[in-house]
């Protein structure tokens, strides 16, 4: 029953905090709206009973990204102008609503094949086998740092005075 | 009633709806990004939503999601890195200003 109560709570959160990302002309006030949706977003991921990936969560994007927005946001002049729409407000809220319509109802008219297993507890562990061991995703790992090293590199590249 | 996949993939489909809405509207680069930031996330939700209810034992789903919030992080990093690139040539980042590619 609090598992219930807690996934209500944060969706509604989550939900809302969203939707003031995408109205709140105030910038700098929906890249704190942002903020309490990754928040939102990290509670989710517990009631799935994924506690590594929540702590993951709270500290990639509450504790980097969303400090680089705010950098963003404080060294270029937006705050003042504000977060304007263009023009096709009508006909793009229209598809995203059409959007959602379609997508829920495939996602409820598909039978998934579900299994009621009881989830892995304190996942860290079995994380880390899935990811290092010899059988696992090891490649992929040494891709994904080969990729932040190119990240790193390409916007020092990208920033740099001329 | 009890949660069942549903409710989680419908919240992420809100979501992901929601920065849809975001991405395709607002004429500030950095909120287009932290709109796309929260597609995502509501990406990442199913991803854990589908590992948790159909291979409750094998993680996969969870892995996926270390990868892609790994590149999400890429992503944001150079993406805010061309958009300071860009208001440092043009003094604006209204993405409907800059139209230097635009046919």
């Amino acid at each position: 029953m609090a598992l219930e109560i807690a996934f209500w709570v944060l969706a509604i959160v989550a939900i809302a905090a969203a939707l003031a990302v995408v109205t709140i002309r105030n910038v700098f006030r929906a890249a704190l709206s942002l903020i309490l949706c990754f928040l939102a977003v990290a509670g989710i991921f517990i009631t799935l009973s994924a506690d590594f990936l929540a702590a993951v969560q709270i500290f990639i994007y509450i504790g980097a990204i969303s400090i680089l927005i705010i950098l963003s946001i404080m060294l270029t002049r937006e705050v003042q102008q504000g977060s304007l729409s263009n023009r096709l407000v009508a006909p793009v809220l229209i598809s995203a609503i059409l959007f959602f319509g379609i997508v829920t109802f495939a996602m409820l008219e598909t039978s998934w094949p579900l299994v009621s297993l009881p989830p892995a507890e304190a996942t860290t562990a079995a994380l880390a086998g899935k990811l290092f061991s010899e059988d696992g995703h090891i490649l992929t790992v040494e891709i994904a740092a080969i990729l932040l090293l190119a990240t790193i590199i390409g916007a020092i590249t990208i920033v740099k005075e001329k | 009633m009890s949660l069942s996949l549903e409710h989680y993939l419908i919240l992420s489909a809100a979501l992901f709806s929601i920065g849809l809405y975001g991405a395709l509207t607002k004429r500030s680069a950095i909120v287009i990004l932290m709109s796309i930031e929260l597609m995502l996330n509501a990406s990442n939700i199913s991803l854990v939503a589908f590992s948790r209810y159909i291979v409750p034992t094998l993680l996969t789903g969870q892995v996926f999601t270390i990868f892609s919030i790994a590149v999400a992080a890429a992503e944001a990093t150079v993406g805010l890195a061309i958009i300071m690139a860009i208001y440092r040539s043009h003094e604006t980042i209204d993405a409907t200003k800059v139209d230097l590619m635009k046919w």
